[in-house]
Parts: structure tokens; sequence; C-alpha cells
């Protein structure tokens, strides 16, 4: 077996309690390069893409990368792979922290969970000794609690945990699966697949060690790594700074940030929830996830006058008072996009998120449309079962609450804002793709940005291309954010690199900062296997047509792949990028030529083949 | 000996918690990435909402040298550090109980106590750290551990305030 992979992946039956160690196919691990892109090979001949997401016969896949777990900067990360009950499509949802790098320790590169168990479980991996326990009395707690209960059970204080809470028992579409308490595989509703499964959460200890083929070549390449980390501003300043959410001011300014559901593109309180806000006011430390020397994690108290107002319940064992987050696209969709300029408010319902396994850009978003719905008269107090303005803070976390539990009007917030607004007659209040609500950029103001939301094959999402890098922060070359010209390729090549780092097991924010250049040699040294940067964007451009043809089998087809009405016809009404829609019809053409598909967006079988697909 | 020894100052304000240290501890005394060898360790003080590396500090009682009854540890004279002797190391563990600070460790493998040995002067985890909260200094640890401790300690007081 290649290095960096521990070669051993732990399947589970979660129907018989059948737990069974397998070896890795190292034809997979080496061509699909590790976590998104080998589970996703896993499920893809695992599961029928038609399945019910929350189906017995669906199964969720945790997956690291050869590198995590070794010292290469952000070596944290893991992905969850599943059919998503949010988007129907395949779902690859990465989460960093300190889980991913243990599960490597414990000696298993992956998990595959099959089948539902007839009563609530945990599982419990303490290296070779793994067992399903009852989790009958965690059912219904919260995250950080059952947390801090399986900690104690196990009997480590070092053991890592990943759960779901009351969101994903409760089979909310937009639940998160939520590890070391603040850090979450957050969207597309993995947390529900785990909750249809009965499988309360994952505790891991591992002892064992990543070893590396080339530990010279390792170690050079490593410098050469967290040196350019330090040379690139991104990462050397403004993440470390002031988090994510130094991009609140940035992208305000630009005339970028939804408002109020995507009905403005500014929001006259963005400065007040903003990064620089956060520092002066509320920040306590820095806190970095395993390995990582940029550090972007915020430990956030709520602030002077905002205390006795908000408690943050988030255990005597964490923080004390304080609490983790927000990042810029919570702070956004529990802010901008619900009208609301609190940051203590939002730090309150950013851990409610947390502590009840909610996925907060959906949530927020999801409220959002709720809240133009009751504007608009289409709502009304005796639905809602309270008034529900934008920007009403109280409403928001009362809601939060309701969705979590499905009660009263929360039980429609659960399913989402595009099932919301299909079940009261305003499809058009849905802001998002596939079923999955937008992320913080409007994607009329950033050409590049709405293509790759369209494009995304989980649904909309900042992730999967974030040309908004090239298009606006320089990093990289492009045309500018109002420029169709060149999006197409600009998105395909985003897309491919971008599932390549997934697949590595670091973390995307390292692009910031170095390219495949720097990581290719990671990956060689680490797997003994020569990768070369063109190898793994090709990996990655494997990836992505995989989860295009699973995706496809599933349902979707090119009429998918494109934005509401609000984005292409109406204009965005005042500030710098104003009269701007997106002009997804002239893109969506360059892009699939770009990716070598017809023009109905079929990957062509000469490409299938070529990628060893076909 | 004439020049004055070094020590690792902890700066844990300075800590973010990523483990580097913890990573290039383990990789020098197995040639692999597994923190549970690490001789330094990353310590969580919720009550401060900060992080501390730790590890032996090389004190001057050094307990760990007097439990021993086979005179495995010996002083390293360039750097002062207390290291453990392998061979004669009889693997009886008396200097992990005996350490007050908890920077004793023991290796189920070789079956020898393994501790700290400021890497011959030139400590791995130092240049690991991304934020400079190991330094390798010429300092008195005892004026940084108080300083730290009474901070956490007042931590701690404040969080016992306040109802049930
Ligand atoms: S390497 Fe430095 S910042 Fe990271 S955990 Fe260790 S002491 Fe803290």
């Amino acid at each position: 077996m290649l290095k960096g992979w521990t070669g051993t992946l732990l399947r589970v039956d979660l129907t018989n309690g059948n737990i069974e160690r397998e070896a890795v196919r190292e034809d997979w691990a080496r061509d699909f390069a590790g976590g998104r892109g080998i589970a996703a090979r896993y499920l893809s001949e695992e599961v029928d893409a038609r399945v019910d997401p929350l189906a017995p016969a669906n199964s969720i896949i945790f997956a690291t990368g050869p590198l995590t777990g070794t010292n290469s900067s952000t070596g944290a990360r893991y992905m969850v792979v599943t059919k998503g009950p949010l988007t129907n499509c395949m779902t690859t949802s990465n989460s960093g922290g300190l889980w991913g790098p243990e599960l490597k320790f414990a000696g298993y590169d992956l998990l595959i969970l099959e089948g539902r168990s007839p009563a609530p479980v945990y599982l419990w991996i303490h290296d070779e000794a793994v067992e399903l326990r009852s989790a009958e009395h965690l059912w219904g707690k919260g995250v950080f609690e059952t947390e801090d209960r399986v900690k104690e059970e196990t009997g480590f204080p070092d053991t890592r945990v990943t759960t779901i809470g009351p969101a994903g028992e409760n089979l909310v579409k937009y639940a998160a699966i939520v590890n070391d308490k603040f850090r979450a595989a957050g969207r597309s509703g993995v947390g529900a697949v785990m909750g249809s499964k009965n499988l309360k959460a994952i505790a891991v200890r591992g002892t064992g060690a990543v070893e590396v083929a080339d530990p010279a070549g390792l170690m050079q390449a490593q410098w050469a790594q967290k040196h350019a980390l330090t040379q690139a501003p991104l990462t050397s300043e403004g993440l470390p700074g002031y988090g994510t959410l130094a991009l609140m001011n940035v992208v305000n300014e630009h005339g970028a940030l939804p408002t109020r559901n995507f009905q403005q593109a500014q929001f006259e309180g963005a400065e007040e929830i903003s990064g620089e806000r956060l520092v002066e006011t509320r920040l306590q430390t820095n806190k970095a996830c395993f390995a990582c020397t940029i550090a972007c994690g915020r430990v956030s108290k709520v602030s002077e006058e905002g205390q006795g107002r908000y408690t943050l319940n988030t255990s005597p064992r964490n923080w004390r008072e304080a609490t983790e987050g927000p990042e810029y696209e919570n702070a956004w969709s529990l802010g901008a996009d619900c009208g609301i300029d609190d940051l203590d408010l939002i730090l309150k319902a950013n851990t409610l998120c947390n502590d009840l396994g909610l996925d907060p850009i959906t949530l927020g978003a999801t409220i959002a449309a709720a809240m133009e719905l009751y504007e608009d008269g289409v709502l009304t107090d005796k639905e809602v079962g309270m008034p529900l303005p934008f920007g009403s803070g109280e409403a928001l976390i009362a809601l939060t609450e309701k969705t979590a539990s499905r009660e009263g009007f929360g039980d429609l917030l659960a399913e989402g804002s595009k099932r919301m607004g299909d079940a009261l007659g305003r499809p058009d209040v849905f802001m998002g793709v596939k079923g999955q609500e937008f992320p913080a950029y409007d994607p009329r103001a950033i050409q590049g940005m709405g293509l790759g939301y369209a494009t995304s094959n989980r649904g909309a999402c900042h992730l999967r291309a974030y040309t908004i890098s090239a298009e606006m922060l320089g990093v990289g070359d492009a045309e500018g954010p109002e420029s169709p010209v060149g999006k197409g390729e600009l998105a395909a090549a985003f897309q491919n690199v971008s599932t390549a780092v997934d697949a590595t097991g670091l973390c995307l924010f390292l692009t910031f900062g170095v390219g495949l250049d720097e990581i290719a040699p990671l990956m060689a040294a680490a797997t003994g296997h020569p990768y070369t940067p063109a190898e793994l964007e090709l990996a990655g451009e494997r990836i992505w047509n995989l989860e295009r043809v699973w995706n496809m089998q599933a349902g979707i087809t090119a009429a998918d792949d494109t934005l509401p009405k609000r984005m292409l016809e109406q204009p965005i009404p005042a500030g710098p990028t104003k009269g701007q829609t997106s002009r997804l019809a002239e893109m969506l053409p360059d892009y699939y030529a770009a990716r070598g598909w017809s023009e109905d967006g079929h990957p062509s079988q000469e490409k299938l083949r070529a990628l060893g697909l076909g | 000996m004439t020049s004055a020894t070094r020590t690792l100052q902890i700066h844990p304000d300075r800590c973010t918690g990523c483990k580097q240290c913890e990573l290039a501890c383990s990789w020098v005394q197995t040639g692999t990435f597994q923190p549970s060898r690490s001789l330094i360790r990353v310590h969580v003080f919720d009550e401060e909402a900060s992080f501390a590396p730790y590890t032996c500090f090389q004190c001057d009682e050094a307990w760990c040298m007097q439990a021993c009854p086979v005179n495995a540890i010996d002083v390293e004279p360039d750097t002062q550090a207390k290291v453990v002797i392998d061979d004669v190391c009889v693997g009886c563990g008396l200097c992990v109980i005996a350490c007050p600070f908890g920077t004793m460790f023991f290796d189920r493998g070789s079956h020898t106590a393994e501790k700290c040995d400021l890497c011959a002067d030139d400590p791995a985890c130092v240049h690991a750290c991304p934020t400079a909260a190991i330094e390798y200094v010429e300092a008195d640890p005892v004026g940084w551990i108080s300083a730290f401790g009474e901070k956490v300690d007042a931590g701690r007081r404040d969080s016992l305030k306040g109802e049930l």
C-alpha cells in the first residue's frame, strides 16, 4: 500500500452490528488521491444513485486523505460523503478540528457506515478495539453535552468525538455533523443521514502512527509549504488577523454581500458584523485546527453590552462564557441575509446551530426566505407563531430551536427554502441551486461565483469553485468580477484544483497561499507515488466527473445547472454593482466546452475514457 | 562549564493549539507522525481560553532522577538536560510516578522511560511552532510558570463564582 495511507478501512453494518476491517484498494487510492475522491469512488461503486438519501440503502463514508495527520500545514481534514437529503446529489462535506487525524492514528483511512441500527448507537473506535454502544441516553442531547458525556464514558479526555445534535435525529434536511464541538461537516444534510441510521456519534482515540514514504522529502516540502504561507498576505495576515470574517467589509464594499434574501447587495450593518468589529470587542484568541499554521479559528465572547442578554451554553468545559466563531458565511446568513446587525445575537445563534447540529448557512437563508414571505404577507403571525420581519433577532433564535425540533413552523423550515417556497406557492424565494442555498456572495456581482454555484456537484457552494480569489482578491489571474469572459475555463480549473485539495486531506484555505506546485511534493513524499501538479489536477477532474456521472444517474440534468430567476433577470437595485445580473447563459457553454462535456452537460465518452472512468 | 544553559520558555498567549510541536517531537522520537509518542503535549485551558504546550523544564530537583533506583537518568553536561540512558533503564516506571509535572513518559514498545532531552541543544518543537509560542532562551522557567499559573488560577476562581 502507498504510504501516508494506513491501508485499512472500517466497514460497519449498522443493521446487524457487523464490524469489519478491509484493505483499501490501492489503485483507487492512487487515482482518486484520497478523502473526497476515494470516498466518491467507493460510494459510486456501492450505492445506487437513485437511493432515498434517508433509507438504509444509502451509505455514509468518512474519509481522510494521505496528508491528514501529517505535519503538512492544515493536515486536519476529513470528508463526509453520502447522498444528501437536501440536494438529492452526492454530497461531500468537509471538516477540520482534531477528529480526522485521530481516525488515522487509530489506524483507518476511511469508515463506511451502512444500513440502519435498530436503536440509537454510537461507534467507539480505540485503535483496534471497535464497538457499537447504546446511545439511548444521548438521543435528544445537544452536541456539547454528547461530546462531554461520550468522552467521560470512554474514559479519556483526549477521545475525539463527531456527533449529530437533535436536528440530525429529527432528519432536518440540513442537519450537520459536528466534531470537537465547533467544527462541522455542515452542508447538504449529512447529519440527517447519520440520524436516519440511528447513529448518534463516532468517538475515536488513536495512539498509532502515520508513516510517510520519503521522510527527508516530506520535511523539505512541508517547510517550503509553510514558508509560502507566511509570505502570502491572506494566510499570514488576513485569516489569522480577522478569520474568514475578514471578508465581510471587502465583499460589502464591492456590492456583493447578499442582503435580505438577495433583495439587495449591500448591508448597512456590515461594519457591525465584520471581522474587525469582532476583534475589537469580542475575540479571545485564535484557534487552529490540527497542524494548521494559519489558525483562522475564532474563540469569542459576547461583548460587554451583550453580557446578560445572551448566555452561551457551551458546557462548563468550553471557554467559560466564550464560544467559537462566527465564520464569515454564518455571520452573513444569520446576519446580513436576515437583516440582522447584532454580532452578539449572531454569536448566540451560531452557537445554537453548533449545539443543535444545524448548517447555519441553509438555516439563515431559509429564515431569510421566510422573512421575505412574511413581509409579502404570504406568511402571517399565526402560521409562524410570531412576527417575522427582517431584522428580528428574537425570531431567529426562537426559530432556530424550533427547526431543530421540527416544532410548529420549524417543521417547514426544517425542509429548507426550496421545499418551503414550493409548499407556499412561492418558489421564487429560494436562493440556491439543486435544492441547496447560496453562500455569501451575490452571483450577479461576481460572475464566476454564479457559474460555480450553478455547476457545483453538491448544490450552491462557495468551496467548489472559489473564483472570487482570482476575480477579486488578487490570488491568480482572471477577468474582473463583472465580466463573464473566460469564466467557464476559470470555474472548471478552480473546481479541479479544489477537488484535488479536498482529496489530499488539506484545507482549501491553503490555496490563498500555495497551489498544487507546493502540494504535489507533499503528496509524493508522503505516499511514495510521484504525484505531479498535473496528475493531482487530473485526479481532481476525475473525481469531479465521477460525481457528475453519479448525479446524472440520480436524475440531475443540465436544467439543474442554473440560477434562480432573481439572479438571472432582476438587476442589483443599488450600490456599486447596480444593474448587474448573472450572465450565466453566456458562461455555461464555455464551461461545458472547458469540461469536454456535450452541450447538454453530459460528460462525453472520450472524456470519461481519458479519465479512466469509461 | 561557563556558558549559561537555555530552557524552553512557553508563551501561552501565542499558542493556537495546532500541535505542530507534538508532531515535530514524535517525528524526532519515531520518524513518523504519532502524537501519542510526543514528549511535549498541548493542553487546553478552558477557563482562560488559552492553550499551552508543556514538557519537562529540566528542574533542578529532578525527582525523576532521585526516584530512579538504577541511576538511569543523568544530566547532560552541555545543556543540563536530564536524559534517560536507555541501556540502563529497567522500565520500572518510578520516575513517571515521581515527576510532579507529568512530563515523564513510558514507551510500551521499548519498555523504557522517555523524556525531553532538548534535542541535544536544538529542540525540534521550537522550530516547528508557527507562532514562536515556544522559545529556547536563557530564562528562569519558574518565572513564566508561576505567572501563567496565577492567571489560570484567577480564571478558575472566577469560574467558580455564579449560580448553580
Ligand atoms: S506548535 Fe506552537 S502554536 Fe502550535 S500547539 Fe505547539 S506551542 Fe502551540
